[in-house]
């Protein structure tokens, strides 16, 4: 005759306590990388700031690189050390030729960071200097960085800059600085933060005043947008669907640098044609 | 137990540390003086920033990173060949496992030092513990690098034991340190059994921690999208680089300490020619890799991913690509492959000429990529300044001095083991051979039913030329009447 019966349970084996205790490591180790492939979503309706760039406009009068510049302390390479391919430019004016002799075009195009919803560099970042805010800008703590310069050659669009020698500004610079930006030491990785202490300032102001932010408010915020003599760049929240920078992004002119690597930029360029094709 | 007691191997290894030669200082000063100069190089690059290195905006790594990956490859010649040696139960392993672990533990130290002279900051490195991003494969390269160097010094120091002791109870050179490292070892067979649990336990647990740092280093490239790096086939690829970059410098060590400390008698030309058959195998292994890769990357036509490639086809890097491939994996392989080839003269050649390689091997991973970004503006160009080779040269040398430094005062050669082998390697063998050796095979009984004989009673001529499985067939006509199964056979269609 058969009964069942409960055995007291056993202890688990050693073998059982191992195996549990793997799992449970490795569980832990996936569950705190999450930002590895998940999909940009927005939950609640969060601000994602965004920038759109009409090249159809820009005249590549570089007013952009040079109110960058001063906005943010970006220091002076100098000729010798530009040559040597190490100048800083947070926004950065670059020309392109297309075509050939006597077919021949040029294409200016003001690139700054394209502050990416999955950006490479963050990933890489092994001490988390680099970091995607809030509200989708990404940032650099540059009291963090180590200098690895692993986020400047995980990024596909090489807009990271690194501090090669301590930065050198003239003495009339030296004035002019921006006491809202820190100065960078040497040996660290700086790069374009959207002058995310001009929309600090900005949410200041209109807390002080009563109000919510409108589109107005920052549609010239960054120091490029408002330097931009041909009304070219426009700054605004990428996450409403009425601000003019969702508007523009919606244009059949617009597209986005390398889109197929799917780190999702939030730069936006709007052209004609649409980019070497 | 003649083999025990044999007090001459331990003479032999014992003498020519204690004699220190004109040729020893001389080694030394250079060796010396390359190591002040990069001091002196990286002093200068300390204070006036990376401004003093060739690198630039897109060339944001170069022959820093280049180094990191040449070190960390060197020092899987040691641990790994050593403990594979140990579990396997090779006996000629015994003579060389010592030079080929020390070479892991300073390689190991040099390596984890070239990413700390690469760094802008190397002030804040305690940022990475207090910080770490688990993400970041430099975050897993720092967990792997420590566990690998912990484990080779602990792998090193063990079977160091013994050797101290007997150092210390002859009482020649440092007694004092080898009776603090000796712990007391006597040799009693506790202190044996205990001392045998833990080198055959670390000789198991270092060889997946060895695979998993040079794995690891290659993630520092492949988790990126950079075109020629974003590649899966970079883990093993540099697991298979390093073991082979790592053989020859153990040849090359090898050879060194043969000649300069006499060891003729114990390090034989069967060794050198053992371990160059493993390297002629890790040489077709690489030449296999490296063919795999750029083929698909050159079928693939990717115009991001070519352009790297044809900067090393054919470009500004063709020279050092193609006097890779021939100088350093063709030629060595043809030159292993003849016995005269697997003689110290001539594998010295080869060693050199596939360490040359392998260095060049990582440069061509690390700058044609990041001379082509994905963005086809910003193309770069890189050369290195007499700064970062000054730094280069500083830490071959320091680690070629801190080797003869260990060589001086730490027998390079485990006497016990080697004594232990002449006392035991024949029983052992004997005993093991006992195991598998074939013996005659018994006359053919009935076990248990199916025994072969049973089966072949019931398979016809018929079943066979019907295709059918004999053993089917067979139970089939066993149950079919006696006149049914005379009709089977070629064209009995109505069966």
């Amino acid at each position: 005759m058969e009964t069942v019966q409960g055995t007291p349970p056993e202890p688990p084996s050693r073998r059982e306590f191992l195996g549990a205790a793997l799992g449970a490591v490795a569980g832990l180790c996936l569950a705190s990388m999450p930002a590895v492939a998940e999909e940009p979503a927005a939950p609640v309706r969060k601000r994602k700031w965004g920038m759109v760039i009409d090249l159809d406009r820009c005249t590549g009068c570089q007013a952009c690189a040079v109110a960058c510049r001063q906005e943010n302390n970006v220091p002076i390479a100098g000729p010798e050390q530009a040559l040597l391919g190490r100048p800083i430019f947070w926004m950065d004016m670059m020309a392109v030729r297309e075509g050939e002799y006597p077919d021949l075009r040029t294409q200016f195009m003001p690139i700054p960071c394209n502050h990416c919803e999955n950006p490479p560099c963050v990933k890489v970042c092994p001490v988390s200097a680099t970091h995607i805010s809030e509200e989708g800008i990404v940032a650099q703590i540059f009291a963090r960085c180590i200098g690895c310069r692993f986020c400047t050659a995980a990024c596909p669009y090489t807009r990271r800059y690194f501090n090669w020698e301590t930065p050198r500004f003239s003495d009339a610079d030296a004035e002019r600085r921006n006491p809202d930006v820190s100065v960078r030491p040497k040996g660290v990785v700086e790069k374009c933060t959207f002058c995310h202490q001009r929309i600090r300032a900005i949410k200041e102001t209109v807390r002080n005043e009563g109000r919510e932010l409108t589109d107005a408010d920052v549609r010239k915020l960054p120091a490029c947008a408002q330097s931009c003599p041909a009304d070219a760049i426009v700054f605004g929240d990428l996450a409403d669907p009425d601000s003019e920078v969702s508007r523009l992004e919606r244009s059949p002119r617009a597209h986005r640098l390398e889109e197929e690597l799917g780190t999702h930029p939030k730069v936006v360029y709007l052209r004609e044609a649409k980019w070497r094709d | 137990m003649e083999g025990l007691n044999a007090t001459w191997v331990d003479d032999g290894v014992i003498s020519p540390m204690r004699r220190t030669g004109w040729s020893f200082y001389l080694a030394a000063s250079l060796l010396l003086c390359v190591v002040a100069f990069g001091l002196y190089c990286y002093a200068r690059q300390f204070y006036f920033g990376l401004v003093t290195t060739g690198m630039n905006r897109p060339l944001y790594w170069g022959v820093y990173m280049a180094n990191f990956v040449f070190f960390i490859g060197i020092s899987h010649a040691g641990t790994l060949i050593s403990a594979i040696l140990r579990v396997v139960g090779a006996e000629w392993r015994r003579p060389i496992t010592r030079c080929a672990e020390v070479i892991t533990v300073f390689a190991l130290i040099f390596g984890a030092m070239s990413v700390l002279i690469d760094l802008g900051r190397p002030d804040r490195l305690l940022n990475v513990m207090l910080y770490g991003r688990l993400q970041s494969p430099i975050l897993w390269d720092v967990c792997c690098i420590s566990v690998y160097l912990s484990g080779s010094l602990i792998y090193l120091y063990l079977p160091l034991i013994p050797d101290v002791a007997i150092l210390r109870d002859r009482g020649v050179g440092l007694v004092p340190l080898y009776r603090l490292l000796a712990l007391g070892y006597t040799g009693t067979p506790r202190q044996k059994h205990y001392l045998e649990k833990g080198i055959s336990f670390m000789a198991i647990a270092i060889i997946p921690i060895a695979i998993s740092v040079h794995t690891v280093v290659s993630y520092i490239f492949a988790t990126t999208l950079q075109p020629g790096w974003h590649s899966t086939i970079f883990g093993p690829y540099f697991v298979v680089g390093a073991i082979f970059s790592g053989i020859a410098a153990l040849l090359i060590a090898m050879a060194i300490i043969r000649r300069a400390y006499h060891l003729e008698w114990i390090m034989k030309d069967i060794h050198f020619n053992n371990l160059a058959l493993v390297l002629l195998l890790m040489t077709l292994l690489m030449i296999y890799f490296t063919f795999n890769i750029y083929l698909v990357e050159i079928t693939g036509n990717e115009p991001s991913i070519m352009a790297p490639v044809m900067e090393k086809v054919t470009g500004k890097y063709a020279i050092p690509f193609w006097g890779m491939i021939g100088g350093g994996f063709i030629l060595p392989a043809i030159i292993l492959m003849f016995r005269r080839g697997r003689t110290v003269p001539w594998l010295m050649v080869a060693s050199v000429l596939i360490l040359v390689a392998m260095w060049l091997e990582r440069y061509l991973i690390v700058v044609p990529t990041l001379m082509h970004p994905r963005l086809p503006w910003p193309d770069g160009l890189y050369t290195p300044t007499w700064t970062e080779w000054g730094i280069t040269a500083g830490c071959i040398s320091a680690f070629a001095f801190l080797y003869m430094l260990f060589a001086k005062f730490f027998p390079i050669v485990s006497m016990w083991e080697v004594k232990e082998g002449m006392a035991e390697a024949i029983p052992q063998v004997t005993a093991k051979f006992e195991n598998y050796k074939p013996t005659p095979p018994e006359p053919a009984k009935r076990r248990h039913g199916l025994a072969p004989a049973v089966v072949g009673r019931y398979t016809t001529s018929a079943a066979k030329s019907a295709g059918r499985p004999p053993q089917v067939v067979a139970l089939r006509e066993r149950a079919a009447p006696a006149s049914v199964r005379q009709k089977v056979g070629p064209g009995a269609g109505g069966f």
